[in-house]
């Protein structure tokens, strides 16, 4: 019998859209002097709603701002207090988790079902996370008195925009420090809300301030005099100027960068689950993903069934309307991220790889890509090398253990990576071997702020998540270090 | 099959067509105003070379091939699968397609009554039950069978004499199985001499547990040589098996022996079915067709009681083995109230309110 599922879409006004939103300074929302930026739905390519942006005299407004109310206000708050307003925002989140969802969702082209069921609980869970640790900061394993560093210069990238936000403010306030942070030039709208939020929690004015625009005001606020701390997550290319441009100065600097992650899968694994892993580890957020599992290694005596196991799993994707409850993969955020995936898959296809693509059919406008396996991979084509962030999978075979961990830390890149078998020394071995910040057992893109995220090499440094991501906002130079 | 050239990787599929396997991409896409656009795609690849059929009598030979068998089987990773099946609940079924699910999970039901106080009485009740699920409106499906004791079984048949409803007979000493081949067969021979046309045995959960395989294997063939003909379900009583690994290997050992249905409990142990357990035995019948071309059937009984539940055992159905499941003869469910929930969802579907128990008929 076929079984059409009749569409099921989340209603769109319940993101409560505005037709333009002003950026968040000094406990106000005002217009700032740059042009307005406009939001654009990928699912369509239509304009969702214009937002005011920001010049480079509003990033003096808003690092003055900040700088007020470290000094007068939030230094000298007990962290008990700080803690009563970080937990007030995690409850204004999740208060409006379905309105926060849509909204992702129609900024972004992210899937309502993730938004709904990872972006904003998650979110809201390091809020909750953080405030916790707000008042025992000098417990953490930093020393006695670990000291806030002052303002936070904070930039975050477009593929998971409020989390991102929440991974960032949470534990920069509850270390107490002031921020001055930057949405992605495309997905500005889920953090205005969460201004909202913010302003409805009656955290001080100053404290936290967010401003919209393109790349230059994102290194006029990295570069600004006034900030002691910068926190970055986006292209390792631009992490790399970040760096540069900050060599010789009192920043502390954070980076959280590119990626191509190796999932390993032995021939012992739990092969249903691995499938299933695999399937989560790079078509999850369309594979605009950091930390995405890019790139598969899959032991020789398996590939062939593994892979037809996978190919039948991936066709069975629901590619489509973000907002529908049934889609699992929606739209790639812009034009230009489209454009690079289109151009890598062709190198993929011209340096000789064998290219699966989806049979889904994908919707007339907006910006789409089919889900997409490339066999044959080797080490030197760019699709194995390069970053794509986008749902196209890598594939190579192994045959030995010592081979697999060999190829899998054959890469400038060193965030993530996924072992999967049944063999507990093996899953032991082969991890303490991988040069990843963040090794899976047997799963794959399991976030939770508890634990300790970030990269090695190119994937940038310093840790988010957990007490190492309070560390990266403490002055903890002289201290001991968790 | 034409075959593009950029799926030129893949030998010939010998298997199911793409289309029997996964919904049309027309399906799979909430409809764009000007519809879709996007040209030819590669098929979907199936499995094509994933080992020979198996060779059942090399490996039934001894209870120590069966045990290198049925322990090579791929593991089953328990946070996996349960991760799976829960994504697979949030999918969202809406009007058409609810109602169309509501008619299928109705025409899929073994309508059960296996009590100690079961009565010809209560039997006839129940099959009229099934004859006519709701008088208000004749069009809603009938139940694809009624499921009684052995005792009962011609009181059954000859209520639904003509009637197209098949009378299912639970038999071998079920619901424990603990007594002799010979007890259990005479079960079966009872049952079918008062003309069940199906037979639901349950497997010795005693044998499998003490890696007895070769025990349980004979059994299922004995039966299935007494059966003949008639379908044979094969109760793995999963409740009992504790952990999705003994799920597994129970699946294909009961396979391997010829089982037309593996069926995941006798509804007297909790617990019955659940989804994970669903879905291992769908991946099973899914790999049993991949590698010999039998379309073997899955029947989920015991703890199904809302319509939410069967969409979600239909879309598990429809995702985990693939749409050509999604019939009477390859699934069933074994419940008892999810009829009358069933029905109720139906009039709602159709009245556009919600109705109350008392519209609908008890038994």
């Amino acid at each position: 019998m076929e079984l059409h599922y009749a569409s099921a879409p989340e209603n769109a006004s319940i993101a409560r859209l505005a037709s333009r939103y002003q950026m968040f300074v000094d406990g106000k929302f005002i217009d700032g002097q740059g042009p307005d930026l406009e939001s654009t739905n990928p699912a369509t390519g239509k304009p969702l709603a214009a937002v005011s942006s920001a010049s480079a005299a509003d990033v003096d407004t808003a690092v003055a701002a900040a700088r007020r109310a470290y000094e007068n206000v939030w230094s000298a708050m007990p962290g008990a207090e700080r803690g009563k307003y970080l937990f007030r925002i995690a409850r204004g989140i999740a208060e409006r988790a379905r309105e926060l969802a849509v909204l992702e969702t129609l900024d972004n082209g992210k899937p309502i079902r993730e938004t709904r069921d990872f972006d904003v609980p998650t979110a809201a869970q390091h809020f909750f996370y953080y405030a916790g640790w707000a008042d025992k900061v000098q417990h953490a394993g930093f020393g006695s008195r670990p000291g806030a560093l002052g303002v936070a210069a904070q930039v975050i990238p477009w593929n998971f925009p409020l989390l991102m936000a929440a991974w960032k403010l949470a534990p920069a306030l509850a270390a107490g420090n002031t921020v001055v942070i930057k949405p992605a030039e495309t997905t500005p709208l889920s953090i205005l809300v969460l201004a909202e939020i913010i302003a409805d929690a009656g955290l001080p004015a100053g404290v936290v301030n967010i401003l919209p625009g393109a790349g230059d005001i994102g290194a006029a606020l990295i570069e600004h005099d006034g900030v002691d701390k910068v926190a970055f997550t986006g292209s390792t290319a631009v992490g790399k100027k970040i760096q540069h441009s900050l060599a010789g100065t009192h920043k502390k600097l954070t980076l959280e960068l590119g990626g191509k992650g190796a999932n390993i899968v032995f021939a012992d694994a739990a092969q249903d689950q691995a499938v299933e892993g695999v399937v989560n580890g790079i078509f999850f957020n369309q594979g605009q993903v950091c930390c995405a599992g890019s790139r598969l290694l899959v032991q020789e005596s398996i590939a062939e069934e593994f892979l037809d196991r996978l190919k039948t799993r991936a066709a069975a994707l629901r590619v489509g309307d973000p907002l529908d409850k049934n889609t699992d993969v929606g739209a790639i955020n812009s034009a230009a991220q489209l454009t690079k995936i289109t151009e890598l898959c062709a190198a993929g296809s011209n340096e000789g790889a064998g290219r699966w693509t989806s049979p889904a059919m994908l919707p007339e406008q907006g910006f789409f890509v089919a889900p997409t396996i490339f066999t044959d991979a080797t080490a030197s084509m760019r699709i194995s090398r390069e970053e794509i962030f986008g749902p196209v999978l890598a594939v190579s075979t192994f045959r030995t253990p010592d081979e697999a961990v060999a190829k899998a830390n054959n890469t400038p890149y060193g965030l993530s990576a996924g072992v999967w078998t049944e063999k507990g020394s093996r899953a032991m071995g082969v991890a303490a071997g991988l040069k990843a910040g963040v090794v899976w057992d047997n799963t794959f893109n399991k976030f939770d702020p508890t634990a300790a995220f970030g990269g090695y090499g190119e994937s940038g440094f310093g840790r988010e998540g957990g007490p190492s991501g309070l560390a990266a906002y403490l002055n903890t130079d002289d201290e001991g270090v968790l | 099959m034409s075959k593009p050239a950029a799926a030129a990787t893949t030998p010939a599929a010998k298997q199911p067509t793409p289309a029997a396997k996964q919904p049309t991409p027309a399906a799979k896409q909430p409809a764009p105003a000007a519809g879709p656009h996007v040209a030819p795609q590669p098929l979907p690849v199936q499995r094509s070379k994933p080992g020979l059929p198996p060779d059942v009598a090399a490996i039934s030979a001894s209870n120590s091939s069966l045990k290198a068998f049925l322990h090579a089987l791929p593991a089953v990773d328990p946070v996996g699968l349960e991760a799976r099946v829960a994504v697979l609940g949030t999918r969202s079924i809406k009007k058409d397609s609810k109602l169309q699910l509501i008619d299928l999970a109705i025409s899929m039901v073994d309508l059960t009554t296996l009590e100690g106080a079961d009565t010809e009485g209560k039997v006839r009740n129940l099959c009229r039950k099934a004859l006519l699920p709701d008088p208000d409106y004749p069009d809603t499906p009938r139940t694809a069978a009624i499921c009684v004791y052995p005792d009962m079984v011609r009181t059954a048949a000859t209520t639904l004499a003509g009637s197209g409803i098949r009378v299912a007979s639970v038999a071998t000493a079920f619901p424990a199985g603990r007594s002799s081949l010979e007890v259990k067969l005479a079960d079966i021979a009872l049952a079918l001499e008062a003309g069940a046309d199906e037979i639901d045995m349950v497997i010795d959960r005693g044998a499998f547990l003490s890696g007895n395989y070769a025990k349980v294997f004979e059994e299922i063939t004995a039966a299935k040589r007494a059966c003949g003909q008639t379908v044979l379900k094969v109760i793995l009583e999963t409740g009992e098996l504790g952990t999705y690994d003994g799920v597994r290997r129970a699946s294909w050992l009961a396979l391997l022996a010829g089982a037309d249905f593996i069926k995941t409990s006798t509804g007297k142990v909790s617990p019955a079915a659940t989804l994970p357990v669903t879905c291992l035995m769908l991946q099973a019948v899914r790999d049993w067709h991949d590698m010999t071309g039998q379309r073997r059937s899955v029947k989920a009984a015991g703890g199904i009681r809302t319509t939410k539940d069967a969409i979600k055992y239909l879309v598990m159905v429809n995702e985990v083995a693939g749409a050509s499941w999604l019939d009477p003869n390859y699934f069933r469910f074994g419940a008892s109230g999810v009829v009358n929930d069933l029905i109720m969802q139906r009039r709602t579907q159709k009245e556009g309110h919600y109705s109350g128990p008392g519209y609908v008929t008890v038994d």
